[in-house]
């Protein structure tokens, strides 16, 4: 409870400093909210305290906590001249971020499906307002309208499918729920499936899985490069830990009913991912429909339940997280210098700035599932759960996938380091510097050392 | 013994960093760190008792969850990859001296970096750790080629990359399928060669390794990938490739495949060696008809290496110890043909053979040492190249005479295209290109004659390197006739 406390009181301090034009003071102060939030997330670790019996703090929600409180972090960092050049307003951007960041803190903790409904529109909204930030750009507006209608939709299926389970069941209660399908196991009322594949389908599209990932590619590339890494990383992470809260958790006892239809999200959501990723020619729009193809991978988590299941989504999460935040940071400083965000405008990079280069390089093996990154962990872990029930046609399915991976991170680092540039040198802001150097040697480190990581929760 | 191992797998990526961040002295700290190693690896051998057993053990928990460990060791086996790689790699930097390329320091960076990810390869004890250190020697060497590569590297290296990986890919999940069927569920080698698979699961487990392995080698019909890149690679890479890479693919059958699944290999060893005799024969035929000597000398690899997997397929003593022999005979040779071949081309901008011709008047160093290199290749008796081919050719002789008799074709074919590149680019008339040509010089004429000296040494005295391996060969065999036995 002290964590949403924490930055729900941080986003208002952030909007009153924006009133008195304490511009300098913005970031100090957001970052010093995180941090005292990030360290509740030490203080209440193994407490597992539960709010009015709708929030729960247990250790997995208090990891995914810290994981999108970093990743916030991150992207504040990032925010350096970012925002002053598309607006004055910038404490609200901030206070908004910070909503959607509480929102997100409720998507991972809750234990009623009121809350999990609430903190994913407290979360949606920010984020509508945060994609159409920039006002006279054509592609913003329209991202910001196709993720509200998409969003809004969503929330059509999530919310009636909610109502239809508290039909079946009699309460919005995780416990009760649970309780109700271990109880009548063979008489399960017919309203709750139809409810639960409703709720599935609106966290698909929440998580961006085909067939409901088509507002993605579009909203991804027209939003702001730095809303684009947020929502493709942190929000994406909660999006995830609430989908398998859910599944892996409350609705485990009908594991066998909602397996097949999930097996052809995640086959979809591989081979769209995938396949249309090879084909693009710009960076942003390739990493969003790479974005999608985690998606898939990350879902593995859930083909197989196993006590191990959430510690799985949660190394991929972060190593994905990690890597991305990497790639949208030197696409908005690559943007900034040559105008352009496809591939050949990072052409020549190994020479223009070798930092961002090398950085940037091992943020796309890390995507690419290479050992000793992050990636190649969080990929090894999914294959070892699914193969633990000998699917192997699906793990070698898995494994062709990540073979076209290789063709579209590798044209990066072929841009990069193959391919001649223009002469142009490219200087790092400080904030870039610190964020680039920590997100590699967390990848690193998680690549060398899992151990830390894989026993958390 | 085991602080040695750690020396031997830790100075290279140590140097590596070194190196990266020395600017124009690189080249002199990655020489010296590769003289370090091989120095330790020399040191290595005299502390090594020739039996069975794994020596220089290490053994820490790396990822308890998953029950990897830190576990490697040498053996006979092993020793003698362990040299190979470390004995290539400081003449390979030698080689790269005279070579003007851009941004040297992370060219030599690359090479030490690799050999880390080889000695890996070469000395894991864990399944897990094999798997890190095959991905970890493939990255520098990708890089390698598709920097300082030619023009059409970037198209040729991806092909490659993605082959190996595919490869790899798949040999993890047969690793990882080992995993779950070991009761211990850990990685140790000693666990899998225990394990009892039937005769099914063990016909996948081959052929999730096998591809791997055969890309690695490369094996027909996995070797497309090959000519191209060695063709398109720079100077370095292609020795790195053909010298150490190469081995990486032999050494993972007999470490890895034969043991742990000798039913599937029996039950699928015949297609190995079919698929083997075929490749000696096709990049035979094939090399008769190349004009790049490159790409004559990168086909005639894929022909040495058939019969090598067709001796380890064979099953028997001979075979297998020729194939060690012959590992290092044929990675001491091949580096230095392809040497060769690049000082003629960084002389006179061109490897195809007819443009070339009586560079052996101008430059007679050069044809002389070439001469001995190319007799090692041919297998003349005396040479390096004759001993390891013989104890093959015996091996698969033992497995059948057909077999034999067209896998010995090898040596005819090899003979006949080898000389008559030879003859094309060193005898007949000087033209106006090669008029110009300065003979073999400073690091070149040390390097050269470093691996003339090796070629007539093991040529002669072979005896060192068959004592290293022999006792684990044995031991290798008999557990897996053991287990055949069990299987059965």
């Amino acid at each position: 409870m002290n964590i949403i406390i924490t930055i729900t009181v941080t986003a208002l301090v952030v909007l009153y400093a924006g009133l008195f034009k304490a511009k300098k003071a913005l970031l100090p102060l957001t970052l010093l909210g995180l941090i005292t939030s990030l360290v509740f997330v030490g203080t209440s670790w193994d407490q597992n305290t539960v709010s009015y019996n709708m929030m729960q703090m247990d250790n997995y929600a208090l990891a995914f906590s810290g994981l999108i409180i970093i990743g916030t972090i991150f992207i504040f960092l990032l925010t350096q001249n970012y925002f002053a050049e598309h607006s004055e307003n910038i404490a609200e951007y901030f206070t908004l971020i910070l909503f959607a960041l509480a929102g997100m803190i409720i998507m991972v903790s809750y234990q009623n499906m009121a809350m999990l409904f609430i903190g994913i529109e407290i979360m949606s909204v920010s984020l509508y307002i945060l994609a159409g930030i920039r006002k006279s750009n054509f592609a913003s507006n329209e991202a910001s309208l196709k993720y509200f209608l998409m969003g809004a939709f969503s929330t059509g299926f999530l919310l009636f499918g909610i109502t239809l389970v508290y039909g079946a069941t009699g309460s919005f209660d995780l416990t009760h729920i649970n309780e109700y399908l271990v109880g009548n196991y063979k008489i399960v009322s017919p309203l709750f499936y139809p409810g639960l594949i409703l709720i599935m389908i609106g966290m698909c599209f929440k998580i961006g899985a085909a067939p409901f990932h088509f507002w993605t590619p579009d909203v991804y590339e027209g939003a702001p490069s730095l809303i684009t890494a947020f929502m493709s990383t942190v929000v994406k992470t909660a999006g995830f830990a609430a989908f398998l809260r859910l599944f892996a958790g409350t609705f485990a006892p009908l594991h066998d009913f909602w397996l097949p239809p999930l097996m052809v999200i995640v086959c979809l959501t591989l081979l769209i991912g995938n396949v249309t990723a090879l084909f693009q020619k710009n960076f942003k729009r390739m990493l969003a429909y790479s974005s999608i193809s985690h998606a898939g991978y990350l879902l593995f988590s859930l083909i197989t339940l196993s006590s191990r299941s959430a510690s799985n989504v949660l190394v991929y999460a972060a190593a994905y997280t990690f890597a991305s935040i990497i790639a949208f940071a030197a696409l908005i400083v690559v943007k900034q210098k040559t105008g352009k965000d496809d591939f050949e405008s990072f052409n020549g990079l190994g020479k223009k700035n070798p930092f961002l280069a090398f950085v940037l390089t091992v943020a796309m093996l890390s995507l690419s599932g290479i050992p000793l990154t992050a990636g190649f962990i969080g990929k090894y872990v999914m294959f070892l759960n699914v193969m633990g029930q000998y699917q192997i046609y699906l793990v070698a399915f898995a494994i062709l996938n990540a073979l076209v991976g290789f063709f579209y991170y590798f044209r990066v680092i072929a841009a990069m380091y193959f391919k001649e540039g223009s002469e142009l040198s490219l200087t790092l802001p400080l904030q870039y510097k610190i964020v680039l150097v920590f997100s590699l040697v967390i990848t690193v480190f998680l690549g060398v050392f899992p151990s830390v990581i894989l026993n958390l929760i | 013994m085991g602080q040695l191992l750690i020396i031997l797998l830790f100075l290279p990526l140590v140097s590596a960093v070194i190196t990266a961040f020395s600017g124009r002295s690189a080249k002199y700290v990655a020489l010296i760190s590769g003289i370090a190693s091989l120095a330790v690896a020399l040191f290595a051998v005299v502390n090594f008792t020739a039996d069975s057993s794994t020596q220089f053990v290490i053994n820490y928990p790396w990822i308890a969850t998953f029950g990897i460990n830190f576990h490697a060791g040498i053996d006979g086996i092993s020793m003698i990859t362990v040299l190979l790689t470390n004995l290539l790699i400081p003449i390979i930097i030698l080689a790269s001296f005279k070579h003007q390329y851009k941004q040297e320091s992370a060219f030599f960076a690359l090479i030490l970096a690799m050999q880390t990810g080889l000695l890996l390869v070469f000395t894991a004890m864990d399944a897990f750790l094999f798997y890190i250190g095959w991905e970890a020697a493939l990255i520098p060497v990708y890089f390698i080629c598709a920097i300082w590569g030619g023009k059409d590297r970037i198209k040729v290296n991806i092909k490659f990359f993605v082959y190996t990986v595919a490869g790899s890919l798949f040999m993890l999940l047969g690793i990882i399928y080992l995993y779950l069927q070991n009761p211990a569920h850990n990685f140790d080698i000693q666990a899998l060669y225990n394990l009892s698979l039937d005769s099914q699961q063990q016909g996948w487990i081959f052929w999730s390794f096998f591809i791997a392995f055969a890309i690695k080698m490369p094996i027909f019909p996995f070797h497309t990938w090959q000519p191209d890149t060695y063709t398109e690679a720079p100077a370095a890479g292609t020795m790195l490739l053909s010298g150490i890479m190469l081995k990486m693919g032999i050494y993972g059958v007999i470490r890895w495949l034969l043991p742990i699944v000798p039913a599937g290999v029996q039950h699928w060893g015949e297609t190995a060696i079919i698929l083997s005799i075929i490749g000696i024969v096709y990049a035979s035929l094939i090399a008769f008809k190349q004009r790049n000597a490159k790409r004559l000398v990168a086909y005639s690899s894929i022909a040495h290496v058939g019969l090598i997997s067709a001796g380890i397929f064979a099953l028997n003593t001979q075979g297998m110890q020729g194939a060690m022999v012959q590992m290092l005979s044929h990675g001491i040779n091949v580096v230095g043909l392809f040497f060769v071949l690049d000082i003629i081309s960084s002389r006179l901008k061109t490897n195809t053979i007819e443009e070339l011709g009586g560079i052996a008047k101008v430059a007679p160093q050069l044809a002389i040492v070439f001469l001995i290199i190319l007799l090692g290749t041919v297998a003349l008796p005396g040479t390096n190249g004759f001993i390891g081919e013989f104890l093959l050719l015996m091996g698969v002789y033992q497995y059948g005479i057909w077999a034999a008799v067209i896998a010995g074709l090898t040596i005819i074919f090899g003979a006949v295209y080898m000389l008559r590149m030879y003859q094309g680019i060193m005898l007949g008339k000087t033209n106006d290109l090669t008029i110009g040509f300065t003979d073999i010089q400073g690091t070149e004429k040390i390097t050269l004659y470093i691996i003339c000296a090796l070629v007539i040494i093991l040529g002669v005295y072979p005896k060192p390197i068959l004592h290293i391996s022999e006792a684990a060969v044995q031991h290798l065999l008999e557990q897996v006739n053991q287990k055949l036995i069990s299987v059965n």
